[in-house]
């Protein structure tokens, strides 16, 4: 095994090019779990934790260029009002430890369908910068994931940041799992409110092969605020609606059974998440404020 | 490879690394610095926690080759780190704990008449003072996290102190007593200020 240590983003793109099969680490969260139980032993490992602009961030007009590394915590911190629903997500994430050292970027490499970030970025709207010795280019996060575990980028290119929609509304995110702290999605849902454009988006987690949007319920929702004059009025929302929206995100799940849960576990969770996301995102659009309790949200 | 980074204020060199090795095993198995403890390997228990540039880290996730050039504390080392805090930073090279001092390291509470024994941090002391120490392999993790905890929140409420430790696991005590630990030493800060 080499370790290759790049000093700058350009000779991590050299090396990259060169050693295609390099493994980038960065928090090392995943990676050397790998490494420790000898599930993984990769030829090259090319330490990422050198490169100082892939801990920054940059709110612009519009987005925000959330570099590849930039942990947890700092998310937590600094962008809650920019991102609520990444922020929400990433309180969720494992421990303060791994908060500490994990981001976003080696979640998108990772590409687990259980990411914590995934139902986040996907509701939100999100775009993933890549870059190699070729140049850069915007992967849009509904194109990004490919498979299980497996996602859009060539071998020689690195992921160089994440550009995030900045809220023009309520987000939420939910998630399922046997304890508040060290665990592992066996669900997860993430809710956008768009009033801009009156749109609504969603992410499910951890209940399909990647990390999906229930585009069937969005596009019914998004119909029926429209037709409802929901947008205008600020009504609550119809139970009617609610439950259609809700069974429709079930209905965008397709999951397994496995150790943490069944799949028909799975489809109803979703289907609760939904509605509870629904319901707590248009409460604060309403301008109630309980519907933007802070921290992590038990499911 | 050889690695070079700071481990308790003094700089160390570890050789002959292997690329995929651990933080943790370097500390454990090469520098003779057994306190921070291997148990999950995964990240789950929090045992190994030492502070990396000051934040608190799971050692066995932290590739070896990642520390060149940065400051490790371990609790070894937490007794001088908390001492040096307390009297406003440390310019000299004096200060820190030498290798040997840290491989022959023992807890050992104060004794209250002569005040002799080992030096310990007051998070050290409080576990001991509040019997949150049982089997004793998860105390060393906890000690650096609680540690960090009080460095930035010196009021910390229960459900800060319970975030502040959600990624250490005891499988002895049922956590009432590490938590009355961390209260102790909390408001052992204030009564000092």
């Amino acid at each position: 095994m080499d370790f290759l240590r790049p000093a700058c983003w350009e000779e991590a793109l050299a090396a990259k090019a060169e050693h295609p099969t390099a493994v980038p680490i960065a928090g090392g969260t995943d990676v050397m779990v790998e490494i420790n139980f000898d599930h993984r032993r990769p030829e090259y490992l090319l330490d990422l934790n050198r490169i100082g602009e892939l801990c920054e961030w940059e709110v612009g007009e519009e987005s925000v260029r959330l570099g590849a590394s930039v942990p947890y915590t700092q998310i937590m911190e600094h962008l809650r009002a920019e991102l609520p629903g990444l922020a929400l997500a990433s309180h969720t994430v494992a421990s303060p430890q791994i908060r500490n050292r994990g981001g976003v970027g080696g979640n998108l490499g990772t590409a687990s369908p259980a990411g914590d970030a995934h139902p986040a970025l996907l509701a939100a709207g999100a775009e993933v910068e890549v870059a190699s010795v070729r140049g850069s280019r915007l992967i849009p996060i509904d194109e990004f994931y490919t498979g299980v575990k497996r996602n859009a980028l060539a071998a020689d290119e690195l992921i160089r940041a994440v550009h995030i929609k900045k809220a023009d509304g309520p987000q939420q995110f939910s998630k399922v799992g046997t304890r508040n702290a060290m665990v592992i999605a066996v669900c997860a849902f993430g809710l956008a409110l768009h009033p801009e454009t009156r749109t609504v988006r969603t992410g499910i987690g951890s209940a399909a092969p990647t990390p999906v949007r229930a585009k069937a319920a969005e596009e019914f929702l998004n119909a029926a605020l429209e037709e409802g004059g929901f947008w205008d009025s600020k009504e609550i929302i119809t139970p009617s609606i609610a439950k259609q929206f809700a069974e429709l995100a079930s209905g965008g799940c397709s999951p397994i059974d496995d150790v943490r849960g069944t799949a028909s576990y799975r489809r109803h969770a979703v289907g609760i998440m939904a509605r509870r996301t629904l319901g707590w995102t248009w409460e604060a659009y309403r301008g109630n404020a309980h519907g933007t309790k802070g921290g992590a949200q038990c499911a | 490879m050889r690695v070079n980074f700071t481990v308790n204020g003094r700089q160390q060199e570890a050789d002959d690394v292997w690329e995929g090795e651990s933080l943790l095993y370097v500390l454990r198995e090469r520098m003779g610095l057994p306190g921070s403890k291997n148990a999950c390997e995964q990240g789950e228990c929090g045992s190994c926690t030492v502070r990396l540039d000051g934040v608190p880290v799971c050692s066995c996730l932290v590739a070896a080759g990642q520390v060149e050039g940065r400051e490790v504390v371990t609790v070894e080392g937490l007794a001088d780190f908390a001492k040096q805090r307390a009297e406003h930073g440390c310019a000299t090279r004096a200060c820190g704990t030498s290798l040997q001092d840290a491989q022959q390291w023992e807890a050992g509470p104060q004794h209250s008449q002569t005040g002799e024994g080992a030096e310990l941090s007051p998070i050290q002391q409080a576990f001991i003072d509040a019997g949150a120490v049982q089997c004793g392999f998860c105390t060393p993790g906890l000690l650096v996290a609680a540690d960090e905890l009080l460095e930035r929140n010196a009021e910390p409420s229960d459900a800060d102190i319970r975030e502040a430790l959600s990624g250490n696991l005891c499988r002895c005590t049922g956590y009432e007593k590490i938590l009355d630990a961390v209260r102790l030493a909390a408001a052992r800060q204030e009564e000092a200020v």
